[in-house]
């Protein structure tokens, strides 16, 4: 064997390399967070995030765009407040409509040759209408079995870094190892050939966006088990934040480049980033301006390695 | 199965296919037999693609049968197709470039599902590789996007040949040899022999002449459609292959009077692989060769290299005409005139505003001249038929004040009477000192040009002036040549 990385390790190396810088800077800033406690808080709001950009990757993966990302989250975490805790069969059967709901967007997108921009950004007022219906004020309260789950002290690893782990070995054996996850990501490669082959793409698109509604659930979820209780407007900023996530793990919008761990990495990153700029002491009015500079940052050196990467190939 | 006389693999009978008011399968009938090599040629939409495309099932004949083993096949589809053992290396990459070749291989192969794929798909691809190209030295971990164009040919090739539980049959070979080198085209060439001699069928298209020859039991001769000559190859020649691919004696009264433009200063000038490019003005230079073999990428360098980068130039140098009129041509929701205007903006405004009058005058004018036929020229674009949506791309590019045209095979699927009207409309421009580059895949229109560049392999390697721009000559260029 050559010794060559290979393109999927050189596209983790940005994202691995930024959230080990990020934690240096953080521990540095503040050596009380290197502890099991401190690592929880640090990381803690990462786990549902992390899912949502597995939810957002398995879109972009057939070359689509989920809009309506942070309030199906919002509208499920309603749903988790209130029914799943109350009347917990009818709350398992609204979620499950739910995914299929979002299996049959796949489907009504591929058919019509809809732009999913458009789709699901109608969608988006949809769930927000629904979860608006249910909790017009914030309220509800966490299941117990989410809330026992979401703050479970495992020994040695706080929970959120076990939980990122397990959903990044999961999304990367589903994506990444699985015949579905070949068909999803051929998909997103090319097409025309996946159906040359034989392949029905409506099942592949539907099964795609029907996984992502299945890890948009369990962001809800999880959501609410950190929360415990729930708002209709509480992960509006999941939408962007999915989306930046996939990017700056590595994956790309078009294409059917994606790479879970590297999303899990990337949410991780994203999260981080928050905390970093609080421990800076900067103002709060600047945070979110100066965590968009942290994310060009990042992907200015993506750029620069896929042109690095490009030349190579060119010679 | 026993004791019958040798039946077809898969028999075309009769076929017809059309797209739009274009013919491209005028009633073909073709039977691929047991342990034979078919080589199919012919020149640009002469139906070979159309032919494959119905072969392997992407495509069904709006008249014909397809039948397989002496039985009419019903309903004849992609997967009909592959359950046959059909395949097929199609000319552009049908891969996947995100997928490793592991899992490319798992794609095809639909059946390779279950619990450890990834081995099972690994030794299949491999060894057919190995079976192909001896040697290869391909790392099937590697996505695909990441190997050289040889190499992804090469592994698309093995995929054909791979056999995993359904064995391949018939293999069709679109241009497979076209980003190989010499050896490697060798090592094809010799297995699709072994694999033919062991029973299987292949059809072989190539614009290689010579690997047709030496490689086909029986040539197929197509043109417009149709099956104009079908023989063992050993009665072909290299030259009686292109006498057979050409065909009608053009009508002269068709060709223009030779000009003499020796004197002209040269307007255009680019030079890159093969003989450099030079147009002069008033001159119609005709851009030949078959389909895909870099008149299109000639004609972008040129644009390129003449229009400004970032800032506008205040005297556009060249205009463009598009062929492909949905990708690069018409605003679909705009009006007849808007669309024409688009490009003369600049002229017909002043201090940033449209002058609506000057607009319509110039959009009224045009119309006249060159006859587009309709009411209004506020109406949507779209209500105009395909030939007179192309006349207002004509008519948008000779409107700018730009010297030089460029023409992307502007006639594709327009009617024979909007196509005469353009040629006087050309012809009268190039009168009047303008340049036109003229990209064509119909070799009636290439003889209308003063002068010829044949394309082969991105690179220009033919040049044709006057009396020697003829079909033949042109058909000669584009396929001659031994191997890459």
């Amino acid at each position: 064997m050559k010794l060559r990385l290979s393109a999927d390790a050189i596209r983790l190396l940005i994202p691995a390399l930024s959230l080990t810088v990020l934690l240096a800077a953080v521990f540095w800033l503040q050596p009380r967070a290197m502890s099991y406690v401190g690592l929880n808080l640090l990381f803690n709001l990462a786990v549902p995030i992390a899912l949502a950009t597995i939810a957002q990757m398995l879109i972009m993966a057939v070359n689509d765009l989920d809009l309506s990302m942070g309030t199906f989250v919002s509208f499920v975490a309603c749903v988790t407040a209130t029914f799943l805790r109350d009347a917990p069969l009818l709350g398992v059967l609204i979620l499950a409509g739910a995914i299929l709901v979002y299996a049959g967007l796949g489907v009504v997108i591929h058919l019509r040759n809809l732009p999913s921009i458009v789709v699901t950004l109608g969608m988006s007022f949809v769930w927000a209408g629904l979860a608006v219906l249910m909790l017009p004020a914030p309220g509800g309260q966490a299941p117990d079995w989410v809330r026992t789950l979401m703050t479970a002290k495992p020994p040695f690893v706080p929970m959120a870094i076990v939980a990122s782990v397990f959903i990044a070995v999961i999304a990367h054996f589903l994506v990444m190892r699985s015949s579905l996850g070949v068909l999803i990501r051929g998909v997103g490669g090319n097409q025309r050939s996946v159906e040359r082959a034989g392949w029905s793409v409506v099942y592949a698109r539907a099964m795609a966006y029907g996984l992502a509604g299945l890890f948009a659930v369990a962001a809800g979820i999880a959501l609410v088990g950190l929360t415990t209780s729930a708002d209709a407007n509480i992960a509006l900023r999941y939408t962007l934040l999915s989306i930046a996530g996939v990017i700056l793990g590595g994956g790309e919008f078009i294409g059917g480049r994606v790479s879970p761990i590297g999303a899990v990495v990337g949410a991780l990153t994203l999260t981080l980033a928050g905390s970093f700029l609080s421990f800076l002491r900067i103002s709060p009015d600047w945070q979110i301006g100066a965590q968009g500079a942290i994310l060009i940052v990042v992907l200015a050196l993506r750029l620069l390695l896929n042109r690095i990467e490009n030349r190579e190939k060119g010679r | 199965m026993t004791g019958q006389a040798l039946q077809a693999v898969i028999e075309v009978a009769g076929a017809r296919v059309s797209f739009g008011a274009v013919k491209a399968l005028d009633g073909v009938t073709l039977a691929i037999m047991p342990g034979e090599c078919v080589g199919l040629v012919g020149h640009n939409g002469a139906g070979k693609s159309t032919i494959v495309g119905v072969i392997n099932g992407g495509l069904t004949p709006h008249e014909g049968t397809v039948s397989g083993d002496g039985a009419v096949i019903a309903r004849y589809g992609i997967i009909a197709a592959r359950s046959r053992g059909v395949r097929c290396v199609f000319q552009e990459l049908s891969l996947c470039p995100n997928l490793t070749v592991v899992e490319n291989t798992r794609l095809m192969h639909r059946q390779l599902g279950g619990f450890g794929w990834r081995a099972r798909a690994r030794a299949i691809i491999g060894r057919s590789l190995d079976t192909v190209f001896p040697g290869h030295g391909i790392d099937c971990e590697l996505s695909v996007g990441e190997l050289s164009i040889a190499e992804r040919q090469m592994v698309e090739i093995a995929m054909a040949f791979s056999d995993a539980g359904i064995t391949p049959r018939l293999v069709i070979l679109d241009e497979p040899t076209s980003s190989l080198d010499a050896s490697l085209a060798e090592q094809m060439l010799a297995h699709v022999r072994r694999f033919v001699g062991a029973g299987g069928s292949v059809i072989f298209i190539s614009h290689i002449l010579g690997e047709i020859l030496s490689t086909a039991d029986r040539i197929v001769v197509m043109k417009d459609g149709r099956i104009v000559a079908e023989r063992p190859a050993a009665d072909f020649t290299e030259h009686s292959l292109v006498e057979a691919m050409g065909s009608v004696v053009k009508g002269e009264e068709r060709r223009r009077a030779a000009r003499d433009l020796a004197n002209a200063p040269v307007v255009l000038e680019h030079a890159g692989r093969g003989l450099p490019f030079r147009a002069r003005r008033g001159e119609i230079v005709g851009l030949a060769g078959l389909a895909g073999h870099g008149q299109t990428g000639m004609l972008m360098k040129l644009h390129a290299a003449s229009s400004g980068d970032w800032l506008p130039r205040k005297d556009p140098a060249v205009t463009f005409v598009a062929g492909d009129r949905r990708l690069n041509g018409v605003f679909e929701l705009w009006s007849i005139l808007r669309n024409f205007s688009i490009a003369s903006l600049g002229d017909l405004s002043r201090q940033g505003l449209v002058q609506a009058d000057a607009e319509a005058e110039r959009g009224a004018d045009w119309r006249k001249r060159i006859e587009i036929r309709t009411r209004d020229m506020g109406n949507g674009i779209l209500s105009l038929s395909g030939g007179n949506q192309q006349k207002v791309l004509f008519a948008r590019a000779l409107s700018t004040r730009a010297p030089v045209v460029l023409m992307d095979d502007p006639m594709r699927g327009v009617d024979v009477g909007t196509k005469q009207e353009v040629y006087d409309i050309v012809r009268q421009e190039a009168a009047n000192g303008r340049t036109f580059v003229w990209y064509s895949t119909e070799m009636e229109e290439v003889c209308l040009c003063d002068r010829v560049y044949v394309f082969r392999e991105g690179a220009i390697v033919a040049e044709l002036a006057g009396e020697a721009v003829t079909e033949e000559s042109i058909l000669a260029a584009s396929f001659e040549g031994t191997a890459a």
